[in-house]
């Protein structure tokens, strides 16, 4: 079992309706967590090898260059935290 | 015309990169970066200056009151305001209008009275009134906002009346950039008797603001968004206004003479004078002088040569986002003779954060979300927009940057 916080640095709702997740992994860290997300979630689209369009089991995300990714549909944080584990194992 | 490539020489941290790409920062309605003037001043006061203000008699301690003082002299210069005692320091612009809401708004809003706000206002100049509201019962009215994001006037006409007491309007809207006829405004409220409070935390950063001319009662503003640190701000206030008023905060600092009674067995306490009945506690010393060495440095450019350099990137950016990215939307009135280096916008299809994060790819920092201001949004009918807003360091080859990038989100 992966501990997700060896990866994440920040993890981040924003405020209103869109209820959009961002979660921010570790600078030395993103690599690594960008290459196994990669290797399990599937690709729907990709632009320019920075910005990564993905589904993993019932859910779609965005992946970026920049260790960012942006979740939303989420029930609540338990329920991204289990997805991350399983990205990132 | 002030010279941006000048300029950005004195801001360290654009010669960054972020994501492996030159820092292109459009988030400046968030906050500002800081010239090296303003980080050396603060540096100056801690290696040579430090003490604290008002209390001592040591030369560290009149030293730093002088500069702490002297900073108040330059902001009511700065703004045209009679003298420092019409300035007081606060952490910013939401504890400006906080500090009207509880001091004058708790001893002077009863039942039937009424607060008039428009619906295009930041979060903080909307919940402290209904906060208050919330005790001591009085209404709160909206004004209207146009479709295209301007103030509806007759909204704003037909609200203010002998009930009304405070009138609460944004100098620049923090999404749209559009610029209010505050003076109107004032106008209004003065015949019904009402002061005027606006909040001008997005037009004394990039405008020529005379509070004499506005005749406003009081105005608002940080000074992180212009140039200065974070945790410094102003509360500018007429003088009648503010010597009959109460302090807001208590302690040290804003007292004269705190006597205890036997009799009674309390203490009796005198204010201090103004602007310091205000400022209780040890203040923000080093934010004070980094914020008058800001002015000093927007003063030097001129605040003319500001409005017109926004204006100028703005007029060259708005038609190409509109050209480069079909799916882009721009909110509010494009109209740039009524607004600010503000731009908000959207692209159909992704969420104001998908785009941010897609700019930041690109070492381009765009705000994403509400701006603290969901009214204006619902009114909108959007969930949330994506906002540009410029400064005298951006340049017309940044916004051609983001124009590129935006060509690029298309494919998303």
């Amino acid at each position: 079992m992966v501990n997700v916080d060896d990866y994440v640095a920040r993890i981040e709702g924003t405020c209103g309706k869109d209820k959009d997740v961002i979660v921010t992994f570790k600078y030395e860290k993103k690599d690594e967590a960008m290459k196994k997300i990669l290797g399990k979630a599937m690709v729907k689209k990709s632009i320019a090898g920075i910005v990564f369009e993905l589904v993993f089991r019932a859910f779609s995300f965005r992946l970026y260059g920049s260790g960012k990714a942006i979740f939303r549909d989420l029930k609540d944080r338990d329920e991204l935290n289990v997805l991350l584990s399983d990205l990132l194992s | 015309m002030l010279d941006p490539y000048r300029i950005r020489e004195d801001f360290p941290i654009l010669k960054r990169k972020v994501n492996n790409c030159p820092l292109i920062y459009f988030d400046n309605a968030s906050t500002s970066q800081k010239p090296k003037q303003v980080i050396d001043a603060i540096r100056d006061f801690y290696e040579n200056h430090n003490a604290n203000v008002h209390r001592a008699v040591y030369t560290l301690s009149q030293e730093a009151s002088e500069l702490y003082e002297s900073a108040h002299d330059e902001v009511a210069n700065f703004i045209n305001a009679k003298g420092m005692e019409e300035i007081i320091f606060v952490r910013g612009t939401t504890e400006a209008v906080n500090l009207v809401a509880y001091s004058w708004g708790l001893r002077n809003l009863k039942k039937d009275d009424e607060v008039v706000v428009s619906l295009m206002e930041h979060h903080s100049n909307i919940v402290p009134w209904e906060i208050i509201s919330k005790i001591t019962g009085f209404q709160i009215k909206y004004i209207e906002v146009n479709a295209d994001g301007t103030l509806n006037y007759e909204s704003l006409e037909s609200l203010i009346s002998k009930k009304t007491k405070m009138v609460c309007l944004s100098h620049v809207s923090n999404v749209t950039g559009i610029v209010n006829d505050v003076k109107r405004a004032a106008k209004v409220a003065h015949e019904f008797g009402a002061l005027m409070l606006v909040d001008g935390a997005q037009s004394v950063p990039h405008l020529p603001v005379d509070v004499r001319e506005l005749d406003a009662d009081f105005v608002a503003f940080s000074g992180h968004k212009m140039l200065g640190p974070t945790g410094i701000g102003v509360l500018y206030g007429k003088r009648e206004i503010l010597d009959k008023m109460e302090p807001f905060h208590g302690g040290g600092e804003m007292i004269r003479e705190v006597s205890f009674n036997q009799k009674t067995r309390h203490c009796s306490i005198v204010w201090n004078v103004l602007p310091w009945k205000f400022e209780a506690g040890t203040p923000n010393v080093a934010g004070g002088i980094g914020l008058a060495q800001a002015v000093k440095y927007l003063k030097r450019i001129g605040m003319e040569n500001v409005k017109a350099h926004e204006e100028m990137l703005t007029k060259y950016a708005l038609p190409r986002m509109q050209e480069c990215c079909k799916k882009l939307e721009i909110y509010g009135t494009t109209d740039t003779s009524i607004k600010c280096g503000i731009i908000p916008f959207g692209v159909d299809g992704l969420s104001s954060h998908d785009v941010a994060l897609f700019l930041d790819n690109y070492g381009i920092m765009v705000r994403s979300g509400f701006h603290c201001a969901q009214p204006l949004h619902e009114m909108f009918k959007i969930n949330s927009s994506a906002r540009a807003s410029f400064y005298i360091y951006n340049t017309r080859e940044e916004v051609d940057r983001f124009a590129e990038v935006l060509k690029e989100i298309e494919q998303l």
